[in-house]
């Protein structure tokens, strides 16, 4: 999918970012980060917990105004955040026709509602769905104005193996299917390993890149064997960000 | 079984109602049944249906005014710093100022007017409905305004999809409390400068003959229809916006 030359859809460069709390020290959370996405490609963004990637991911959605540096093409990106952030009042059908300008609202979901197994729930409220669904309603949404860009925060923690998976590989058909580029944010390495044309390593704050790693290897022909080997040849460059 | 328990502790209470006035056998403590037939004769005169119905008048359309505006103001009290700082200090005072107070100030600078009676309700009843939307207003989930912002939800959907539903429960609980604070306050207003309304008819029955009966008739009727308004509207409506929950 990553093939060389694709066009950059994405484009980040925080040159710095600094949080200043009233009455006291002033933390520079990110400095000199910057890359690109192609079209149809899946990037991870790997480091530390508490490293500024959600501060990275804020400042590329426009939700944070106040750094220094560019961003571009992110106006069309589709997000999960990482709760699902429903709207509890509204229905499952609602919730995802947010994510659709005012003018395109009405228009015909069924497909998308039915590849993300969503067709029953569609008149239920987000509580009576489980986090794994509540999580689909979430990615549902995010899809519904076939986005260039989509940009998943931790979208998988707190799930049990199997509705992780699912998720996974709903994300990954998506990818598969269209020409959209993913922007995951995670801490874990495994699944990154698993469903990443690329990796961007990050370190502790302030967060700034490391290495830029491609994972040449189709995703349908990774096994376990590679997927390990791989890791050892991480943790051995990269002990700091990922561990065996 | 809870309605069984709230009958018979009705009951209870007008059967000491009844043995407390045959005891004392006064003018003063009419029993149960003198009450009633008060009601029925003024119901046959049609004087109940009309007091009634223009004190419910009046408390309908200050009770409206009361609450558009209150939210409107609490909302921008809320959500904008600079206003709850300018506006919190006379919304403390206003909340402060005795009801009675504020009446007199009404019909003194108004004069003794409807309007003046309408702008009376309004006034006693507004900070609170400002104070507790005010409250709502500030607790709206960051989380969901962080969505809203990053779907670029535009101002209408915001506005219906994601504020509104956060600040009904709200303002159900200010049409609730502001509700059953309108009708009292529209009593004394009519007592002190209104010619008609249940207020009215009270200090009539008061001063004329000090007619015990027609004063708790009175009470008792007008009692029994904003009770019934609570439960057949507002307690549904309250139901309704918990629906999702």
């Amino acid at each position: 999918m990553s093939a060389a030359g694709a066009e950059s859809v994405l484009h980040v460069a925080i040159d710095s970012k600094w949080y200043r709390p009233r009455g006291g020290e002033p933390v520079e959370a990110v400095r000199d980060l910057a890359f690109s996405i192609r079209a149809g490609e899946i990037v991870c963004l790997i480091g530390p917990s508490g490293a500024g990637k959600t501060t990275t991911l804020r400042i590329l959605l426009g939700l944070d105004t106040a750094f220094e540096g560019r961003v571009a093409g992110a106006e069309q990106a589709g997000i999960v955040f990482q709760e699902p952030r429903l709207l509890p009042w509204r229905s499952v059908e609602h919730n995802v026709r947010l994510g659709l300008p005012r003018e395109r609202r009405g228009r015909d979901l069924d497909g998308l509602f039915g590849r993300l197994g969503l067709m029953a729930w569609r008149g239920s409220y987000p509580k009576a769905l489980s986090l794994g669904m509540q999580r689909r309603v979430a990615l549902a949404r995010a899809l519904a104005d076939a986005p260039r860009v989509l940009v998943l925060d931790e979208p998988f923690v707190s799930l049990d193996d199997t509705a992780a998976a699912e998720l996974r590989s709903l994300v990954v058909d998506t990818v598969d299917q269209t020409d959209m580029s993913v922007l995951m944010v995670t801490h874990n390495v495994a699944e990154a390993i698993e469903i990443a044309d690329r990796l961007l390593l990050v370190s502790r704050r302030p967060a700034s890149l490391i290495a830029d790693v491609p994972l040449a290897r189709p995703r349908r022909t990774r096994d376990r064997a590679w997927a390990e080997a791989t890791r050892s040849a991480l943790a051995a460059d990269y002990p700091d960000i990922i561990a065996l | 079984m809870g309605a069984l328990i709230r009958l018979a502790s009705l009951l209870v209470l007008i059967g000491a109602w009844q043995t407390a006035a045959l005891e004392a056998h006064s003018r003063l403590l009419p029993t149960p049944l003198a009450v009633m037939s008060f009601i029925a004769q003024e119901a046959a005169r049609g004087d109940l249906a009309h007091n009634i119905g223009i004190t419910l008048l009046r408390v309908a359309i200050s009770f409206a005014i009361a609450m558009v505006l209150g939210i409107v103001l609490g909302v921008a009290l809320g959500r904008s710093k600079a206003t709850d700082l300018t506006l919190d200090t006379p919304l403390l005072v206003l909340l402060n100022t005795p009801a009675l107070v504020i009446t007199v100030l009404a019909y003194v600078w108004v004069g003794l007017t409807e309007t003046a009676a309408i702008l009376a309700v309004v006034l006693n009843k507004l900070p609170n409905v400002a104070v507790i939307v005010r409250e709502g207003a500030r607790n709206l989930d960051p989380g969901l305004d962080e969505m809203a912002r990053a779907y670029r939800l535009d101002y209408r959907t915001w506005v219906q999809d994601v504020l509104i539903p956060q600040l009904q429960p709200y303002v159900v609980t200010a049409a609730r409390s502001g509700l059953s604070l309108a009708w009292k306050i529209v009593l004394v207003v009519e007592l002190l400068g209104r010619p008609d309304g249940v207020g009215f008819a009270i200090n009539y029955y008061f001063v004329q003959s000090t007619d015990v009966a027609a004063i708790i008739g009175y009470s008792l009727v007008f009692m029994a229809v904003m009770i019934g308004i609570d439960v057949l509207l507002l307690q549904r409506l309250e139901a309704h916006v918990r629906r999702w929950r």
